[in-house]
């Protein structure tokens, strides 16, 4: 009996897996980080120093500690204190929460980009406090920050290889197991590699594309 | 729940290792970090060059290191060239994808930070009787080097935080110290959390520093 085995066709359903896998954790950590990410720019574009610094210093941590020891941490003490998540959960609410320290910063730069005067024009035109949010401040604050935002989403998808430490089955993950029985690193390497190009280069393109644009 | 004690002794006796693991990750990270300065100057001029092979070349890095993932670059560099019997021990596969990264990132901001200074700049040094070296030396690379300024520092930091993939090649930084002292020991929260404090701590106390030479250097005219 052969130990290892060739790559085979058999195998695409397999990566196919890995990748969709890898595309969803993404989407999810990109769809909650932003809403969370949205949310806590505002509160931080609205509130005073004091409650800046608190917010500020909990969002530091989360960007200053390496995402893998984060992953680790995390799976670790839900396994200690007796409530295991599937490594899907626990991977989306770490990579979610790790976005958010992100996005919360250029939403941020984003709502004070807005001129003050625009805001104070907004409310003698009779809007409301939050119709200026809806109509005047989100809009115009995040189309500001947009190239910054698919940044953050863009490393995000790369960073999101980092979950297979903890056991999710997403593009590298998979590769690493073929590998393990193919013993043919290179070619599905870079196969792996290729994909993960394919899907970040035409963002970055359109990223650049945006910038260029509104720089006019 | 709550039925886990934290036994942290042990964590404090291995502190040396701890910090031994730490020198190894900010070694790595500083290294990196200047060959991928010396490499990304070359890659910008690249990239700003009229020669269209040096341009592809350059280009085909900078993209490259901006659109894969370095967990990826990583696998590449150990078990993608084991393939070609080329065996790199764990510190140097980490080094050479930092390194390779780094490179990417920094010509982007190098070309960015150059384009952005006016070319009436040049010619107006030049009337003022400057020559190509006086006008670099004392017009333009002060600027530049006031605009790319926090994109390095950005850059290092990045480097610090993710030499932390190390753990997973079996090199002996931080992280891999701490997966290493952990299997031994079974204390894997705490000394987990010791890595994250270690790393919170370098991180901060490389930001402030980089804070204070901006301050000395630019004299607070940082743009």
């Amino acid at each position: 009996m052969d130990l290892f085995t060739p790559l085979s066709w058999n195998d695409t359903d397999f990566i196919l897996t890995g990748i969709l896998n890898t595309v969803f954790i993404s989407v999810v950590a990109i769809v909650v980080g932003t809403l969370l990410g949205l949310l806590i720019g505002f509160v931080r574009a609205e509130s005073s120093k004091s409650i800046n610094i608190v917010l500020g210093g909990f969002l530091d941590i989360l960007r200053s500690v390496p995402l893998i020891i984060q992953l680790i941490l995390f799976s670790t003490y839900i396994g200690a204190m007796g409530y295991p998540l599937s490594p899907f959960v626990a991977g989306s609410i770490i990579l979610s929460f790790y976005t958010m320290a992100f996005m919360s910063e250029v939403f941020r730069s984003g709502f004070n980009s807005v001129p003050i005067a625009m805001i104070k024009a907004s409310r003698s035109l009779g809007m409301t406090y939050l119709q200026t949010v809806r109509y005047i401040r989100i809009p115009i604050g995040m189309r500001a920050v947009f190239p910054s935002w698919l940044g953050v989403a863009l490393s995000v998808i790369k960073d999101s290889a980092l979950v297979s430490v903890i056991g999710y089955m997403e593009l590298l993950r998979t590769s690493e197991q073929l590998i393990a029985r193919t013993q043919q690193p290179l070619m599905i390497l870079i196969g792996v590699g290729l994909f993960y190009f394919m899907i970040s280069y035409p963002l970055s393109l359109y990223g650049k594309h945006v910038e260029r644009k509104m720089a006019i | 729940m709550d039925n886990y004690e934290f036994h942290w002794n042990v964590v404090f006796d291995a502190f040396p290792q701890l910090l031994n693991g730490a020198f190894t990750t900010i070694h790595v990270s500083v290294l990196s970090m200047l060959v991928g300065i010396v490499i990304a100057v070359f890659l910008a001029l690249g990239k700003m060059s009229s020669s269209k092979i040096f341009y592809s070349i350059a280009n085909v890095w900078v993209e490259t290191a901006r659109n894969l993932p370095a967990l990826f670059l990583i696998y590449m560099a150990y078990f993608g060239l084991g393939a070609y019997g080329i065996h790199l021990s764990p510190y140097f596969a980490v080094f050479s994808a930092l390194v390779f990264i780094n490179a990417g990132y920094l010509a982007e901001t190098f070309r960015g930070g150059f384009q952005s200074i006016p070319k009436t700049q040049y010619s107006a040094a030049k009337s003022l009787g400057m020559n190509s070296l006086k006008v670099y030396r004392y017009v333009i690379l002060p600027q530049m080097f006031r605009r790319i300024y926090h994109p390095m520092t950005n850059q290092f930091v990045w480097s610090i935080l993710m030499s932390s993939l190390g753990i997973l090649v079996g090199m002996n930084e931080l992280s891999g110290e701490t997966q290493r002292l952990q299997s031994t020991s079974f204390r894997t929260l705490e000394f987990f959390i010791m890595a994250a404090v270690i790393y919170f701590v370098i991180t901060k106390l490389v930001l402030l520093a980089s804070s204070l030479i901006a301050k000395r250097v630019f004299k607070g005219e940082l743009s």
